[in-house]
């Protein structure tokens, strides 16, 4: 066996990666509950593409056999029902884990200096899980996947002057049809995977290239000679983390935070499968129920509402009266995300130890951002417009006032060290 | 602020509960108390299903041969009886009409059914099957309280009779008045009233089956899944417990 | 937390057990992945048993069904025929029906349940074609043997019991699929029936 091992070394850095990435990283021993989406959205991600691959096995792309392939999965296919409701919870559950993962990062500055691109992969992340979700809710050719299609794409429209020309390319036809189904198709199993995929890498690089952050905010990178042996752990980290700093308060990442992930992701797998097994629909959140009717380009639905995890966007969109602005400010909410390394001026990172006004304008944001979802999810009555008009107030009041406040914010003294 | 924060809500408050109310459907939903596990039920359904509905509404989704074997009619019994058109057993549930003479009688295909019950529910289902009422204005003379306007003629009217809306003279505000009270059949079908609601609920029964036929496989599938989710997350957490006693 | 020296055995068995448990997991994740291989509803009905009409077969006609994907023939054979099979011995590969290409009830000269009726897949074991029946101009082929099978792909000849001569490059008989008799005039393909 460590024969095997040292023939695999000397032509590829095995041991090495393992050490480096695993045995021998150095994560900080405070990592708390906020910790686990990351690793939970990996365990998501492949179970996407393992059950998605497997679907794409009986799935026909075309206008005319796609809804009912899926029905073929459903009942004909050993198993079928399993693997598409892993995949359509999946889906759900991506959004899930990823939403709080980006919380976590809000709350604890892990966008800021270093890991400002760390962050912005992150973002890039996002932005093709939704490109991608988009397209795959079209594959069932279902009444709510045709016309909530509609809806999204023809928001190109509102571009001015090459706006219909637009629309109609990423259609390839005047309506929806098969020509749009296939290429969303196409996309869906294949191009935008392989970015994901990539950008994933990318993201978890970047990561152990600075370093995990915590949520004290504090750096477990000291200058090299500062800290005396007696208060560094005695846990052996790879020297390209030693080399140049002294590593404190620091466990490493393989053995024990994969243990400790396991619980998460054992608790997350009870509600995972909870909704796979019992309520794979969610109460026609997961699954709406127009889309067991056939996608029928004659016949709108009463009601259209994306899925919950597009919700928010959505209401910030209908919550403008102008279509183009509109979509200006749809895209903008999620561009502001981007930008937010830049916007946060302050030098201390985690909530603990920020000021009060930011508190308060965090803790306004999520609820924006959840009573946009649901507002979105609901029809456009006067009165929810009018909320939805106040929570996108809100939404980007967050972003304005941190830019204003985190200049010369008014901070707690941040510790050294991690205590705890 | 806080003036402001108190109208907004008291606004808001009555707004929502006007839109609410107006939310509501025209018929209020009976509830149907569905069992996948009354296989009687299920068969009594699926006779009707076939005899009643499969004229005009296919199942195409669906096979004959799993809905025998999940719902417990004998193969043979079943081709024998409840297969029409000489199909294979393991045949969808397919029906011969042409979709060109469906739409010279009724301006429309009519949908299939397989999934009816993931799209409307099974209270509409249930509902919609007892609200059949005589209106000579429509083209097949009647029309559906939970379906205004319904393209479809009462095809159940010879087990439930005619069914008109009902009014009954009543005092209201200390006067007489005709004031509605429902759907009445007329007494003149094969059922009672009692026989034609339980007999809906049956079918709405099998509809409710065929939308979801591995539902109470994947129930049960689910309680195994469980029982090991909890053996693993205890292992996980006596595991984690045990080695971050080097962590100090 | 406490300063406990470790308990390495506590450790490996914890580390053992839970890797077993995990590993029972992705055995069990596994299995809808795998079986969802296996032929689906629609293919099993595909594949089902075919009912064949014979009761309006002149002698010497071929009815052509399908079966799994596949032509299966039925040959109502005409008393020359059946004489035909005798005497042939010498010239084919596997006169006596040694290799498993047919049931324990075909094995027989005739290769058939009842000797009038011939049933088979007909696929040339060669590489899949479907052979051409040539009533009574496989003379052309086989010298002094009027009926037979012959495979236009490459050449390879076979009697009117499915026998392959030898010298072609077909390596084994036709296949005759399970079949029996539901009565005088149906013959069920794909089942063996209760009598083998």
């Amino acid at each position: 066996m460590k024969k095997l091992i040292a023939w695999f070394d000397e032509r590829i850095p095995m041991t090495k990666t393992w050490n480096i990435h695993l045995a021998q990283y150095p994560a900080p021993k405070n990592f708390n509950f906020w910790y686990l989406f990351g690793v939970l959205a990996m365990l998501v991600l492949v179970n996407q593409i393992l059950t998605g691959i497997w679907l794409t096995m009986n799935y026909v792309p075309s206008a005319e056999g796609a809804f009912a392939s899926v029905e073929y999965i459903m009942r004909d296919v050993d198993y079928g029902w399993l693997l598409r409701y892993m995949h359509s919870t999946g889906a759900s559950a991506f959004f899930v884990v990823v939403y709080l993962h980006m919380l976590r990062g809000m709350m604890y500055g892990s966008y800021q200096k270093p890991r400002e691109l760390l962050w912005v992969f992150g973002m890039l992340i996002f932005l093709v899980l939704m490109a991608e979700a988009f397209m795959g809710y079209l594959l069932p050719w279902g009444q709510m996947s045709y016309w909530g299609a509609q809806v999204i794409i023809s928001l190109f429209g509102a571009i001015p002057i090459i706006g219909d020309d637009l629309t109609l390319w990423i259609r390839g036809d005047y309506v929806i049809s098969g020509a749009t189904l296939n290429r969303f198709f196409a996309l869906h199993v294949i191009a935008l995977p392989l970015v994901l995929v990539i950008l994933v890498f990318l993201h978890i690089i970047a990561l152990h290239e600075v370093g995990s952050n915590n949520p004290e905010g504090i750096a477990i990178k000291k200058p090299k000679g500062s800290v005396p042996d007696s208060e560094k752990p005695k846990f052996e980290f790879h020297e390209r983390f030693t080399k140049k700093y002294d590593i404190v308060d620091a466990i490493p990442f393989f053995p024990y935070y994969v243990v400790k992930d396991l619980i998460g992701i054992g608790i997350f797998l009870f509600l995972f499968c909870y909704v796979i097994f019992f309520a794979p629909a969610m109460g026609g959140l997961f699954l709406e129920p127009p889309n067991f009717e056939p996608a029928n380009p004659l016949k709108t639905p009463n009601h259209i509402a994306p899925v919950w995890y597009f919700t928010p966007f959505y209401a910030i969109l209908r919550a403008v009266p102008d279509k183009l602005l509109g979509v200006i400010l749809m895209f903008g909410s999620i561009a502001a995300l981007f930008v937010l390394p830049w916007l946060d001026r302050g030098k201390v990172r985690s909530i603990r130890y920020r000021c009060g006004l930011h508190k308060l304008n965090l803790t306004v944001f999520c609820i924006s951002f959840v009573a946009l979802g649901y507002l979105g999810l609901k029809p456009a009555t006067e009165v929810y417009t009018f909320f939805a008009r106040v929570f996108t107030f809100l939404y980007f009041a967050f972003f304005i006032l941190l830019f204003f406040y985190s200049k010369n914010e008014n901070t707690k003294p941040v510790p050294e060290r991690i205590t705890k | 602020m806080k003036q402001f924060l108190k109208t907004t809500l008291l606004v808001a408050a009555t707004l929502w509960s006007v839109a609410g109310f107006a939310a509501d459907p025209t018929v209020p939903l009976d509830e149907a108390k569905i069992d996948l596990h009354d296989k009687a039920s299920l068969q009594r359904g699926a006779q009707l299903f076939m005899n009643y509905c499969l004229g005009c509404h296919s199942m195409e989704y669906q096979r004959y041969q799993r809905t025998f074997n999940d719902i417990g009619i004998p193969e043979e019994l079943g081709t024998a009886n409840l297969q029409f058109t000489g199909e294979k057993v393991g045949d969808l549930i397919t029906n011969a009409m042409p979709t060109e003479s469906a739409n010279a009688w009724f301006g429309t295909a009519a949908p299939d059914l397989t999934l009816v019950a993931r799209v409307r529910g099974a209270d509409w289902l249930y509902t919609y099957f007892r609200s059949f009422y005589v209106d000579e204005s429509r083209p097949f003379g009647v029309n559906n309280a939970v379906f205004p306007n319904v393209g479809m003629p009462h095809v159940l009217q010879e087990l439930q009779g005619v069914p008109r809306k009902t009014t009954e003279k009543r005092m209201v505000d200390g006067e007489m008045q005709d004031v509605y009270v429902g759907i009445k059949a007329d007494g003149s079908g094969m059922l009672t009233e009692a026989e034609y609601d339980q007999a809906m609920l049956d079918l709405t029964n099998f509809l409710v089956y065929t939308g979801e036929p591995m539902l109470l496989e994947q129930r049960r599938m689910g309680w195994y899944v469980f029982g090991f989710l909890l053996v693993f997350t205890i292992f996980a957490w006596l595991l984690k417990r045990e080695f971050f006693r080097d962590v100090k | 937390m406490s300063n406990a020296p470790v308990d390495k055995g506590r450790r490996r068995f914890l580390t053992v057990a839970t890797s077993v448990v995990g590993a029972a997991g992705a055995v069990g994740v596994a299995v809808p992945f795998i079986a969802s291989w296996n032929p689906s509803a629609k293919a099993k009905n595909a594949g089902a048993p075919v009912e064949v009409n014979i009761g309006k077969a002149e002698p010497g006609q071929l009815i052509r069904v399908e079966w799994r994907g596949q032509p299966v023939w039925v040959v109502r054979r005409t008393p020359e025929m059946l004489a035909s099979l005798e005497g042939l011995a010498d010239q084919l590969r596997d006169p006596n029906s040694e290799q498993p290409q047919q049931p324990e009830y075909a094995s027989n000269l005739y290769r058939s349940r009842k000797e009038e009726y011939f049933v088979a897949v007909g696929i040339c074991t060669h590489l899949g074609c479907s052979p051409q029946y040539l009533e009574d101009s496989f003379g052309e082929q086989v010298e002094g043997v009027s009926a037979g099978f012959f495979c236009p792909c490459h050449g390879s000849r076979f009697d009117i019991a499915g026998r392959v001569f030898s010298g072609v490059p077909a390596p084994y008989n036709l296949v005759v699929p399970p079949h029996y008799y539901v009565d005088d005039n149906t013959i069920l393909v794909g089942e063996d029936g209760e009598q083998a």
